[in-house]
């Protein structure tokens, strides 16, 4: 047998093995461990505003700094971990070896993505501390405040610029890839839906991502050289800035949604022993949702002085975006019908990501609503929403994944129990964070204020223990995770006896995947 | 693939295609004082998009490719396309 890629020789010795290798395995490992970093910071952050917020008044925040803070939060876990979350750490590592190709298309590339990610993460990170001090737009840099704040906005619209750059052509990288290199036998009806979300995911990278690019650059521009895009008073639109960041954003959430759909699906027929119900419409739902997710950004501006009958466009588009993920939901309970359960953690997370998202889904609803959306906007109500199909959507997504392959990542297993029980702490502590945040927004407590009336106390003081005990799920999860690395039992190389083909090959995999070339004859579910 | 088949084209096209391309910007600086309000918006983009497809086809040799190419450019073009008619829905009925 030969060695794992961890014992393979590398060209440099020690880090500089990792900083500078092509082996998509390892690039995946890079990013792993970066934007898991990037969370802790993340995470901290958002305890500490939540501390803040913990009954009315004003403790340890000042205004500005509130602001900073929850702009810093929101760059950082948009950005920095959740878009490149899934497809560049799990997708980097997985994909290549679910299709049977040996590496990625453009291994070199690949790396470059990460530099650049890393060097745009450095600079974001540098304009807090020079210039005007720390961004306080929110992570959206909407005009005009964007361009009159005396902080230092254009080094970290600059770092977010790099970032996009190596979101772009991590996506032109794995549709060359999915395309050009999958095994013999590897039909596009025979890939896994992990890998199919990670395609549908990078046409959006590769097609959207430059239109946000081009707005950060135009914002610059407009910031040091004062030509008028978006000032009124020069003939520019401060709305055509919402209209040009949200043709971007909007389809980035799907960025950020798509890999964890995939991701379930892969989860559920290995640990309910059956066929997915519904393989073509899944694959279908996937590709689906990357189209109408460039339609539906307008949803975003309801309350920004756009036309009624863009209003109006955008609303009906917006329900029907909700279709495809009706029916992913739809068929992943179908799939879980009759199945022989085998309830291990990777499904314990899965079940828990489809009620979160579920519930971040159908609130998005009351928002593609006209007359709610009215209502809620600028509300907790959002954050509410956003952070359940973010992170009880992505982020679930996204540690299932990570209990699923980590076998297969690290040749180990984790410890069962600790990954149930912190399963189980994060749920309590999600659902009391964020589902008071429901409250309170339907209640009318704006978003991103450091204080609030005394009538919303009590709501506040139960997000605020939530994410205590959500905390605590993180941290035994983490545990967990990086004791089974270095104590954990000797894994196998198929624990799950899953029967895609990343599982056909020793865990952790060799330098090039796999052994002798593999041929490939059946789907990716079929157990028998 | 097909790119290392050399296609000889005539350096006549060429210079025929760039003719075109000036004659093109004539015309958009033509639209642009004729005061056609909001229709010069729509004038601007098609001279436009009919200059990038010259570029693309004959200079870019996009008219050598494959198929399969062809089809795949139209992905983003129509994707664009889209959003640029969707954002009109805002500032034309404002
Ligand atoms: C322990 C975990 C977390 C806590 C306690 C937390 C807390 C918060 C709070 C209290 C706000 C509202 C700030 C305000 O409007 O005044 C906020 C905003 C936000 N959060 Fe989180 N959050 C957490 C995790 C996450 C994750 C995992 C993501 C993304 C994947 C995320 C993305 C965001 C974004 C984008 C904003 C909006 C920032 C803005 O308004 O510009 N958060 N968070």
């Amino acid at each position: 047998m030969e060695a794992s890629f961890y014992h393979a020789k590398t060209r440099y010795p020690g880090i500089f093995g990792w900083i500078f290798t092509t082996d998509h395995k390892r690039v995946g490992l890079l990013y792993l461990f970066s934007s898991l970093s990037f969370f802790a910071v993340g995470v901290s952050l958002g305890l500490t505003m939540r501390l803040e917020l913990i009954r009315s008044g004003m403790h340890f925040y000042s205004a500005q700094t509130y602001n900073a803070i929850f702009t810093l939060h929101g760059v950082i876990m948009i950005f920095l971990f959740i878009i490149p979350g899934i497809p560049s750490s799990l997708g980097n590592f997985i994909m290549p070896l679910q299709i049977g190709a040996r590496d990625v298309a453009f291994p070199k590339i690949n790396i470059l993505s990460w530099w650049l990610f890393i060097m745009g993460g450095a600079i974001a990170v540098t304009s807090l501390f020079t210039g005007g001090g720390p961004p306080d737009t929110g992570w959206t840099f909407y005009v005009p405040y964007s361009i009159r704040t005396g902080t230092n906005i254009s080094l970290a619209v600059f770092g977010v610029f790099l970032i996009g750059l190596s979101s772009t052509l991590t996506g032109m990288n794995f549709l060359t890839t999915i395309h050009r290199l999958r095994a013999p036998g590897m039909t596009w009806k025979r890939m896994t839906l992990f890998t199919w979300s990670i395609y549908a995911t990078s046409w959006i990278q590769l097609l959207a991502t430059p239109v946000l690019a081009i707005t950060l650059l135009l914002l610059i521009i407009e910031r040091n050289f004062g030509v008028g895009f978006f000032d009124p008073a020069k003939g520019g639109d401060p709305i055509l800035f919402e209209h040009m960041f949200w043709i971007y954003s909007h389809p980035a959430v799907y960025i950020m949604i798509l890999p964890a759909m995939g991701t379930v699906t892969d989860i559920i027929p290995v640990f309910t022993r059956r066929n997915i119900f519904g393989y073509s419409f899944i694959a279908a739902s996937s590709l689906a949702i990357a189209f109408v997710g460039y339609l539906v950004w307008g949803h975003h501006m309801f309350t920004s002085g756009m036309s009624d009958t863009a209003r109006i466009i955008f609303s009906l588009l917006t329900f029907i975006v909700a279709v495809p993920s009706g029916v992913k939901v739809f068929n992943w309970i179908a799939s879980l019908y009759k199945g022989s359960i085998r309830m291990n953690a990777p499904l314990l997370y899965t079940l828990a990501f489809i009620f979160l998202f579920s519930i971040g889904g159908l609130t998005g609803l009351v928002q593609g609503a006209l007359a709610t959306a009215v209502h809620v906007h600028g509300t907790y109500f959002v954050v509410g929403h956003f952070h359940y199909v973010m992170f009880g959507g992505a982020g679930f997504g996204f540690f299932a994944g990570l209990h699923y392959w980590f076998p297969k990542i690290t040749g180990k297993l984790y410890e069962e129990h600790l990954a149930k029980l912190a399963c189980f702490f994060l749920f309590i502590g999600f659902n009391m964070l964020y589902f008071s945040m429901f409250v309170l927004g339907w209640e009318g407590m704006p978003r991103r204020y450091y204080d609030y009336l005394p009538k919303f106390n009590g709501p506040n003081l139960v997000a605020t223990i939530g994410s205590w005990i959500l905390a605590m799920g993180l941290i035994i999860m983490f545990y967990n995770l990086v004791h089974s690395l270095f104590a954990g039992n000797e894994a196998g190389d198929n624990p799950w006896e899953a029967a895609s083909l990343e599982w056909q090959t020793t865990s952790p995999p060799p330098v090039e995947n796999f052994a002798v070339q593999p041929v490939v004859t059946k789907g990716p579910y079929e157990f028998r | 693939m097909e790119e290392n088949t050399s296609h000889h084209v005539a350096t006549r096209t060429f210079v025929f295609v760039w003719i075109a391309l000036l004659c093109l910007t004539g015309l958009t600086i033509k639209a642009a004082q004729m005061q056609m309000g909001e229709w010069s918006m729509v004038a601007n983009i098609a001279i436009a998009s009919v200059k990038a497809s010259l570029v693309l086809w004959f200079f870019m040799h996009l008219k050598y490719e494959k198929r399969l190419f062809k089809l795949l450019l139209f992905v983003p073009i129509i994707t664009i396309s889209i959003i640029i008619v969707l954002t009109f829905f805002d500032i034309w009925y404002r």
